[in-house]
C-alpha cells in the first residue's frame, strides 16, 4: 500500500476523518444517555433541567422488568443450549473423520450468514409444524439452536490451539478419555467456554428478528421497547437504554480481559518454549 | 573378526538372560500408503535401558507411540510380560510415557500434575500425597510442589515430567527425546541423573533419541533404527567394535570407509592390503580413526597393516590430535595421542582385527 507516507504527510487530517468516523459511531449513544436525564423529554435541544424522573418511572414499570427478566432467563438458557450443542459440534470437526465433514461443518455454520429472518421464518414454521406453542420457550429453543454457529466457532479455535498431547499424557497416566474430557480438555477450554458464553449471552439478549417470529405472550425486553416505540419515544425508553448499555459495556470489558489474559498467557508459553 | 559375529541375532547382549518384559513380534506401520515401521522385532529385557536411535523420520517416536498405546499397528503384536498389549487401550497399559514437550497440565500445579495418574485410578487420599512427595523428592522438585508449571524452566519441567509418569510405578517408561529442548550442560547433567534413577528404580527404560552420543552414555542396549527398519541391535560397545553396515558404522561413532577388493582371503585397496576372511568382492570395510597408530608412537605388532600417509590437516582436541591422511589418493581420518604440531608424511599402521567388513 502506498497509504504510508500520505498518513504521515497529513496527519492531522487523518486525525479529523478519525473523530467524524468516531462521532458518527457514538454520538447517538451519548444524545440517548443525555436525553435519559432531561425533564422534557425526547423533544427540544439543547437538552435542560436534569432529572431522575424517567430512571424512576423506568423502576416502577413492572412490564419492562418482566421483559427484562424474561430476556435473561432467554438468554441464560440460550448460553447453556448452545454450548452444549456447539462443544459437540466443535469435538466433532476437531476431531472426528466422518463422510460429509464438510457439509456438516458448512450446515453447522450456516445461521452465522443466513438473515435472521429466514432462520426466525424457518423456526416458526417448524414450531408450527410441530404444534408447539409459541411462548418463552420457542424463543429459548430458536436462540439456543441459532447461536450454535458461534458457540462452534469459538469452541472450535480453542481446541484447535490446545496441546493435544496433554490428552495423550492424561489417558497415558490411566485416565478414561471421559476423564481426560473433564480434567483435561474442558478446563483448557475455560477461557474460550466463558468468552463464547458472554458472547451468545449479549447476541440473545438483543436479537429481535428471530425472537419476532417466535414470541408469544411474554415480551423479551427488545421487543417490548420496539413495541412501546410504536406508541412514541419517551425518555424512559432512553433510561432503559442507557442501562442496556452501562452492561454491555462492562460485559464487554469482561471479556476484553478474559481475552488479553489468554492472549498472554500463550504469549508467555512462546517467551518460555526453548 | 567375522563380518558375521556383528551380526544383530548373535549379539550376546548381557540382558537377554533376564527375562523378557516387552516383545514386539513382526510390528509395521502404514500411514496411508506410507510405511513408517517394516515388520519390527525387538525384545526388550526387564530392567534394561535400551534406546531406539535413529533420523528424524526412522519410525522410532511412531514405535514409541504403539508402545504407549497412541497408534495402533498395521499389522503385529506387542506383547508385555506375555500379555497382548497392543489390543489395549493406552490408560490400561502398564506404560507411561515423558513426552519430549513434557505436555505438562498448565491448569494444574506440579503436585497436582504428579498426583493425577494416583487421582484418575482412585488410589486413596492418603496414599496419594505420600507417593506424590516421594515422586517429587526423587527429582527434586519437593520446593516446587504448590507453582503453576507453566512458571518452570524447561529442566524443571522435565523433572516434573519424570515424576508424573513415575508415580504410577510402570513397569516399562517410555521417554521421547526428553532432553532435546535442554541445553548442553543441562542435558549431561539430566542423563547422568536419568541413568542414576533407572538403576535404583529398576523401572524398564526405553528411550527415544537421535543423538548418538546420549544413546552410547545412557543404554544398555541401542536399537538403531533407518527408515522404518532394525538396522542394528546391541550394546554401545558391540556396534562401536562391530558395527553390522556402513550406516551403523558411520551413526555411532566417526569411521573410515574402505572399499576393498576382496580375492583369495586377502582385501586390497590401493597399496593397502591384509588378510580377512570375507568371502570374494567387492567388501566395505570399517576402520575407526583410533585404530589407526603412527609407527614412530610405539611397538608394532608383527601382523600390523603398515602405510604411508600425507599429513593434509591436524586438529588439536585436548587429549587427542585428529589427522586427515592422504593415502594413495583417498583420505583417511586418524585419532592419534596429543605430540604437538605434525607435518609431511609419516608411517602408520592398523591391526587387520580392526577393519571390519560392514554391509553397505
Amino acid at each position: 500500500m502506498s497509504g504510508e507516507p500520505k498518513h504521515t504527510r497529513s496527519p492531522r487530517l487523518l486525525g479529523l476523518y478519525a473523530l467524524a468516523v468516531f462521532a458518527f459511531l457514538y454520538l447517538p449513544i451519548v444524545v440517548l444517555v443525555v436525553y435519559s436525564f432531561n425533564r422534557d423529554g425526547v423533544g427540544g435541544f439543547p437538552p435542560r433541567h436534569f432529572t431522575w424522573n424517567w430512571y424512576q418511572q423506568l423502576f416502577g414499570d413492572s412490564a419492562i422488568w418482566d421483559s427484562v427478566a424474561n430476556s435473561l432467563m432467554v438468554a441464560a438458557g440460550a448460553v447453556v443450549l448452545s454450548l452444549t450443542l456447539g462443544l459437540l459440534a466443535a469435538l466433532a470437526l476437531d476431531r472426528a473423520t466422518f463422510p460429509g465433514k464438510s457439509i456438516f461443518r458448512r450446515l453447522v455454520l450456516l445461521p452465522l450468514i443466513l438473515p435472521g429472518i429466514i432462520t426466525g421464518l424457518s423456526l416458526l414454521m417448524f414450531a408450527v409444524y410441530e404444534g408447539l406453542q409459541l411462548s418463552l420457550l420457542t424463543v429459548f429453543l430458536g436462540h439456543g439452536t441459532a447461536l450454535i454457529s458461534v458457540a462452534t466457532t469459538e469452541l472450535f479455535a480453542g481446541l484447535q490451539k490446545m496441546d493435544r498431547s496433554q490428552e495423550e499424557a492424561s489417558l497415558d497416566l490411566g485416565a478414561t478419555p471421559w476423564q481426560s474430557f473433564w480434567r483435561v480438555t474442558l478446563p483448557n477450554l475455560k477461557l474460550s467456554l466463558i468468552a463464547a458464553g458472554l458472547l451468545i449471552f449479549t447476541l440473545s439478549m438483543d436479537e429481535i428478528a428471530v425472537t419476532f417470529f417466535l414470541i408469544g405472550r411474554d415480551n423479551t425486553l427488545p421487543l417490548e421497547i420496539w413495541a412501546r416505540l410504536r406508541r412514541g419515544i419517551t425518555p424512559e425508553i432512553n433510561a432503559v437504554s442507557t442501562l442496556i448499555f452501562g452492561v454491555s459495556v462492562i460485559l464487554i470489558l469482561i471479556w476484553y480481559q478474559i481475552r488479553a489474559r489468554s492472549m498472554g498467557k500463550e504469549a508467555q508459553e512462546l517467551l518460555e518454549r526453548p | 573378526m567375522t563380518p558375521d559375529d556383528s551380526r544383530p541375532e548373535h549379539d550376546p547382549a548381557a540382558s537377554i538372560s533376564k527375562e523378557t518384559l516387552l516383545e514386539i513380534r513382526q510390528v509395521s506401520k502404514c500411514f496411508g500408503s506410507r510405511e513408517v515401521l517394516k515388520g519390527i522385532s525387538l525384545e526388550i529385557a526387564a530392567g534394561e535401558f535400551l534406546t531406539l536411535l535413529g533420523e528424524s523420520g526412522s519410525g522410532k517416536t511412531t514405535l514409541l507411540r504403539l508402545i504407549a498405546g497412541f497408534e495402533q499397528p498395521s499389522s503385529g503384536e506387542i506383547r508385555m510380560a506375555g500379555e497382548r498389549l497392543d489390543t489395549l487401550p493406552p490408560y490400561k497399559r502398564r506404560v507411561n510415557t515423558v513426552f519430549q514437550n513434557y505436555a505438562l497440565f498448565p491448569h494444574l500445579s506440579v503436585r497436582e500434575n504428579v498426583s493425577y495418574g494416583l487421582q484418575v485410578s482412585g488410589v486413596a487420599k492418603t496414599e496419594i500425597s505420600g507417593r506424590a512427595s516421594d515422586a517429587l523428592r526423587m527429582v527434586k522438585m519437593e520446593e516446587y510442589a504448590a507453582s503453576r508449571t507453566t512458571k518452570l524452566s524447561g529442566g524443571q519441567q522435565q523433572r516434573v515430567a519424570l515424576a508424573r509418569a513415575l508415580v504410577n510405578r510402570p513397569k516399562l517408561l517410555l521417554l521421547d527425546e526428553p532432553l532435546s529442548a535442554l541445553d548442553a550442560n543441562l542435558r549431561k547433567q539430566m542423563q547422568v541423573e536419568l541413568k542414576t534413577l533407572q538403576r535404583e528404580l529398576g523401572i524398564t527404560f526405553l528411550f527415544v533419541t537421535h543423538d548418538q552420543e546420549e544413546a552410547m552414555a545412557l543404554s544398555d542396549r541401542i536399537a538403531l533404527l533407518k527408515d522404518g527398519a532394525l538396522e542394528q541391535v546391541g550394546s554401545p560397545r558391540e556396534i562401536y567394535a562391530h558395527p553390522a553396515t556402513s550406516y551403523a558404522a558411520q551413526f555411532i561413532g566417526q569411521t573410515n570407509l574402505v572399499r576393498t577388493d576382496v580375492r583369495g582371503g586377502i582385501a586390497r585397496c590401493g597399496s593397502l592390503q591384509w588378510g580377512t576372511t570375507s568371502s570374494d568382492g567387492n567388501v566395505l570395510f570399517s576402520l575407526r580413526p583410533e585404530a589407526i597408530h603412527r609407527v614412530a608412537d610405539g611397538r608394532v605388532p608383527t601382523d600390523a597393516v603398515r602405510f604411508h600417509g600425507l599429513i593434509r590437516q591436524q586438529i588439536f582436541s585436548g587429549s587427542s590430535e585428529q589427522l586427515e591422511l592422504e593415502v594413495s589418493g583417498a583420505l583417511l581420518k586418524a585419532r592419534v595421542p596429543a605430540q604437538g604440531p605434525l607435518a609431511g608424511a609419516h608411517e602408520f599402521w592398523f591391526s587387520p582385527s580392526d577393519a571390519v567388513a560392514v554391509l553397505e
